[in-house]
Parts: structure tokens; sequence; C-alpha cells
């Protein structure tokens, strides 16, 4: 299955990829075949900077059901600073 | 197969849509032909070690073979997997920029001095519906389509990818066509593979689709955990038939 369906958010923040760290614009998800984690399907998250190049890029490629368990923890992280998130 | 085996592979530029040199991996037999051609039409994950293999695989085999880099202009120079994800963020391939890449790459495998003029397409996955589109809009002498999705129905809401079925040029198809798709596979459905072998069929035109129980999208990725054996061995064979019947 290659669903193609894609969320694409504007993500700002940095992150850390073979060029050391840089200034993120963007994260794509989607759930697609992976190109490296030992699943058919898996839930994929790309923190990109388009402006900079392809290679400005921090990937993973989850197990669907740990990245429900990481999208729960972030959520319920994010609930302890509600006032820095809606500022 | 001949006893004198000897190949060749290596990258290298061409001129593709709007003239725009690109980057392409060419394998070829070394013996004195002519031999027949084949585009390869890489899946959405890219300009890969595997796809690069399946090419290899092709002038091994007898045919000249070359692997258009789809997303060069995006990412020359990049990772697979980084380039895949840029043209994946930017919407995909644009429709008429990809048949100018294949024609390109059609008209440099023409050119070769032990090339029989005859030229094959063949694509994975999203190569698979690019596949049908060059099919559609150029002269070719055969078309191989590897579970290629969004060729019966529209990408679903969501969907980054800016393409549209191509129910609509199906009248315009000019090569025999042989489809390989899997039974388990969601894009394409074998519901939609049954309405393009019904449209194809009162058409009058030429093609030959299986459908392998027990394997979904992407079964001759032998990298992959969707790799299915019998059906990519089968599918091989059919493929070797069909070329063989269509490119001598």
């Amino acid at each position: 299955m290659c669903t193609y369906i894609t969320h694409k958010v504007e993500v700002e923040g940095s992150a850390k990829g073979s060029n050391g760290w840089f200034p993120t614009t963007e994260a794509s998800v989607y759930l697609d075949h992976p190109v490296h984690a030992p699943y058919e399907h898996s839930l994929n998250i790309d923190f990109l900077n388009q402006a900079m190049g392809p290679s400005f890029r921090v990937a993973v490629e989850l197990n669907p059901k740990d990245a429900v368990q990481l999208a729960r923890a972030i959520l319920e992280i994010v609930e302890t600073f509600n006032d820095l998130v809606e500022s | 197969m001949a006893k004198y085996d000897k190949v060749m592979a290596e990258t290298v530029f061409f001129p593709g849509a709007n003239g725009d040199v690109i980057e392409g991996y060419f394998a070829r037999p070394l013996g004195p032909g002519p031999y027949g051609s084949v585009v390869v039409i890489h899946h959405m994950p890219g300009y890969d070690q595997g796809t690069k293999e399946i090419t290899r695989k092709f002038a091994a085999n007898g045919y000249l073979a070359l692997l258009p880099n789809l997303y060069y202009r995006e990412a020359p120079g990049a990772e697979p997997d980084d380039a895949s994800a840029t043209a994946r963020a930017q919407g995909g391939v644009p429709d008429e920029r990809l048949v100018g890449d294949v024609d390109g790459a059609s008209n440099f495998l023409k050119l070769q001095a032990n090339s029989n003029s005859k030229v094959g397409v063949i694509g994975y996955c999203s190569g698979g519906r690019q596949t049908f589109l060059a099919a559609c809009s150029l002269k070719l002498d055969a078309a191989v389509d590897c579970y290629g999705a969004f060729v019966v129905a529209d990408p679903p809401e969501g969907a980054p990818l800016k393409v549209k079925s191509l129910m609509g040029k199906a009248a315009n198809l000019s090569a025999p066509l042989l489809g390989l798709f899997g039974k388990e596979d969601s894009y394409p459905s074998p519901d939609e593979v049954k309405v393009l072998d019904d449209e194809l069929t009162k058409l009058g035109k030429e093609h030959e689709f299986h459908i392998y129980e027990g394997a979904g999208h992407a079964f001759f990725a032998t990298d992959r955990p969707s790799y299915r054996v019998e059906a990519a061995n089968d599918g091989w064979q059919k493929i070797w038939a069909f070329y063989a019947k269509h490119l001598s």
C-alpha cells in the first residue's frame, strides 16, 4: 500500500541531521513503505528545510503503534505547559 | 542467452523534458546486438539501489536499459531517500515532465550503436502509473505496469501528488501493455485493475494482466518485507516473454 496521504505541518525549530544542526521549516507526516524500518508500512516523519536543500532532512520511520504512543506522549507533555503553546 | 554476457553499467547524463540534462543509470550488454531497449521508471522511493539492480538485470538479460533519475531536478546529488522526501513534499513529478523525460531516455537508447530501435518501458509503484502515462503519450513498443495506482481513480483527498486518473488517455495507448498486480494491494485494488482491464478490452487495446494471490504492493522489491518470491519470479518470467515478443 502506498497511501500517498501526507500531512504537511509548518514546524519552526531545529533538527540535527548529517550536516549538523539546522532550522526546520516544516514536517511531512505520512504512512508508507519505509526505506529502512523492518515493516511493510511505517509512520514516517520528515523534518525539512526545503530552502536549504534535500539533505537538510531528519527522518524517522516508526512502528505505527509506537507512533501513536509517541503522539500521546507529546500531547500529555504539551498539556503541562499549555500557556506556552497558546501564547 | 548468448555465451558472451559482458555488461556495463554507469551513470550518464542525457536531455529530458524541456531539454534539461538529467542523470540516468545506463546498463547494457556489450555485444554487437542489435538489442531491444527498456526505460526503467523508478518507484516513489526514488532512484535507489533496488531499482539500479533491476536496471542491471535487464542488461544481463540482453536489453539496453536506462533508469532516469526523475528527482534529479529537485535534488541533484542527494541520497535517494532525501530526494524522494523532497519530491513528495513538492507534490511528486509533474506528468508533462515525466513524459518528456521518458521520451529523452527513449531517444538516448535508440541512438546506441547496438540498439534495434525498439523501446519498451517498465515502472513500479508510482512508476507503474507513469508507465501507462508514457505509453499513452509516446510511441513505444511495449509497456509493463507493475502495481501502478491512480490510473483508474484520482489520488485520495489529502494526497500530496498533483496527479489525476489516466482513464481519459486510455484510447491513446500506443503499445501492448503487461500489468502485474497483487491481490492484496489497495493502490491499485483488484477492483481498479478490473476496471482498467475492461476499458482496454472495450477499446481493443492489446493487454495482459496478472493478479497474484498472496502478494500486495511492491512484491518485486527484494529489499523490502513486501517481497513475494513466487509472484516476483513468475512476474519476471512474464516480463521476459512479453519483451521477447515485442522488443526483438
